[in-house]
């Protein structure tokens, strides 16, 4: 699938430009702070609903209006349709597809598949587990869009429950029952047992499908320099009396992690009330990573983890591209065409030639890449394709 | 949540700024609409404010909650409750009176409501304790319902006010249901979003053997 129009109306730094997407190659050449991301955040947030720079979503509105309007043209085999979106900070998105106004504007999650190369993406190997958590999801959302609304009740549930941790351990306030409902707990328990059962399970199957991808891209990127793995590691593994993780399982059932969570968290219930937090749950899972059996986050060095964080990215590229192969992981039925469009954000500039030279490789005859370089010598050779650029919010095509 | 009161705040100064502060408060009503209906006000004939004015004093003054199921009345039981046509076996449980008006347009239902004023809510500080779930209780002590039906919202908290409920309701002999959340009616099924065409069908029903 491509990109083949985009117009963005108060969108960052843009008051309205649009612009004409090809297949193949389109770099965006320009001075820092000119608007070279924004372009790429635009489309990037088209596929996830999300940007890959803030979290919040006031900074996307141009300063002094109230909502900004990305609109695409996305060609999929032969067939084209227009997506629409507008982004009002607190209040719900509005999407349109072909005109057509959508209950929810996540509804339009699936119909573009995007994978974005970003300078950040080092966080991904040397950081916190919530970065990789929110790979994870970014990724199980484009593989299987309905999970968007799972993940977003599961935010929910937390927060209430915790909520509801923290007022039951605090100084209890003058309810005439006397203070704490153990059966509040209990409702609160079951549905973030169900709800975090419905997510391990997904991620587990996601990462499952991504190790193959990931052995192979890392010895593409290293040209053979280990072997990479990633696996599931939930939160639950420290509390079980049994030996096998649920990572190592090959197959886990969705009953089986709901009735293991709720067995923890009743086990659990005397430190989390003291505490204040949940203490079990998705929110604490990670994804171990490890190169020849040693973890990457603590042993890797500076190249090797740049290798792993190119890797990751390739590796979801591919499973977009292919689609699920387990029998049971079939989340969506996989359609033609479903090549995801490639964004490198500045990469290159933070890569040594070679790695630079294995990813122009990777890239280069992929359906759609956009590329933003400060310089045009920072776009590499073999990666020929349209130039524009982009001065003060402005973009022209040159190439 | 709102993004600039700052444009609006601070521009008026005395009454009109304190109208429209307290315009702003409605819920639905942005610092925007505010000013409008402010200015609208402002524009009005004095007769016409007056009976507007009125109108909220009374309402506040004489309309109350139904001593049974804590539905808005104008007398100690609501017209519904005081209503013998409708039956005594069946008991609608919601979360707020207009979710009553709701259901009653529907003209499917008659039993009786109880209105639990909200959901549970810890992050609004809003506990079972605070809602009208003893009132419900001392209905169906009598044994005379035999249905309770959880019609609250389906979100995370309206599911989970139901869960609670349906656990409290265990120990007494009574049917529980839930309302089925299904597919919207006049709509194309190729264009129903996954979460409700999954739930619709966990609730499909037999039409035939």
């Amino acid at each position: 699938m491509f990109v083949s129009h985009l117009s963005l109306v108060d969108f960052r730094s843009y008051e309205h430009v649009d612009v004409e997407l090809g297949e193949g190659i389109n770099a965006f050449v320009g001075p820092n702070g000119q608007g070279k991301t924004n372009i790429v955040e635009a489309i990037g947030y088209l596929a996830t609903l999300r940007s890959h720079r803030v979290a919040s979503e006031i900074p996307l509105i141009r300063a002094g209006t109230e909502r900004a309007v990305i609109r695409s043209r996305i060609v999929r085999g032969d067939r084209a349709s227009t997506v629409e979106v507008e982004i009002v900070p607190g209040k719900s998105n509005r999407a349109r597809i072909n005109r057509g106004s959508l209950t929810r504007a996540r509804d339009i999650l699936g119909l573009l598949h995007a994978v974005t190369f970003a300078p950040e993406d080092l966080v991904l190997v040397k950081g916190d587990p919530d970065a990789r958590r929110d790979f994870l999801d970014v990724l199980c959302v484009q593989l299987a869009p309905r999970f968007a609304s799972v993940l977003a009740d599961y935010e929910r549930v937390l927060r209430q429950r915790n909520t509801l941790l923290k007022t039951a351990s605090g100084p209890r306030r003058g309810s005439d029952e006397g203070g704490f409902d153990l059966h509040t707990l209990e409702v609160w328990d079951a549905k973030l047992a169900q709800l975090g059962a419905k997510i391990t399970h997904l991620r587990h199957g996601i990462v499952q499908e991504l190790a193959p991808h990931i052995a192979r891209t890392y010895d593409e990127v290293s040209a053979g320099q280990g072997v990479a793995t990633a696996m599931y590691r939930s939160s639950l593994d420290a509390y079980a009396d049994d030996e096998q993780t649920i990572g190592a399982a090959t197959t886990i059932s969705e009953a089986m992690i709901e009735a293991q969570l709720l067995d923890t968290l009743a086990k659990l219930r005397a430190k989390e009330l003291q505490r204040g937090v949940t203490l079990v749950g998705p929110h604490r899972d990670d994804v171990v990573l490890t190169i020849n059996d040693l973890a990457v986050k603590s042993y890797a060095s500076h190249g090797e983890s740049w290798s792993f964080a190119l890797a990751l990215r390739l590796a979801s590229y591919d499973l977009l591209t292919v689609g699920p192969q387990h029998e049971s992981h079939q989340w969506v039925p996989w359609g033609n065409d479903a090549e995801p469009v490639i964004i490198l954000d500045d990469v290159f500039a933070e890569l040594d030639v070679k790695r630079r030279d294995r990813l122009v490789e990777r890239v280069a005859r992929a359906k759609q890449v956009l590329i933003t370089a400060a310089v045009a010598e920072d776009v590499p050779e073999g990666l020929d394709g349209r130039r524009f650029d982009v001065m003060q919010a402005e973009v022209t095509r040159v190439l | 949540m709102s993004t600039k009161p700052t444009t609006i705040k601070d521009v008026y100064e005395g009454a009109v700024q304190d109208l429209i502060d307290e315009l702003g408060r409605l819920p639905g009503v942005g610092p925007k609409s505010a000013q409008r209906i402010a200015f609208h006000i402002l524009d009005a004939d004095p007769a016409d404010v007056q009976r507007l004015a009125t109108a909220l004093v009374e309402a506040k003054a004489r309309v109350r909650f139904c001593d049974v199921c804590g539905n808005v009345a104008q007398a100690e039981t609501c017209q519904i409750c005081a209503d013998p046509r409708r039956i005594d076996t069946v008991i609608c449980v919601v979360e707020e009176s207009k979710d009553v008006v709701a259901i009653e347009r529907t003209r499917e239902f008659r039993g009786k409501y109880h209105v639990l004023g909200g959901a549970i809510n810890p992050i609004d500080g809003i506990g079972p304790s605070d809602l009208r779930i003893r009132e419900l209780m001392a209905r169906l002590q009598d044994g005379v319902v035999q249905e309770v039906i959880l019609a609250t919202d389906p979100n995370v908290e309206g599911e989970a006010t139901a869960a609670y409920l349906a656990r409290m309701l265990t120990a007494i002999e009574v049917k529980i249901t839930r309302l089925a959340s299904g597919l919207p009616v006049g709509g194309d099924l190729e264009f129903a979003d996954e979460v409700t065409l999954g739930r619709a069908f966990e609730g499909r029903t037999l039409i035939g053997s």
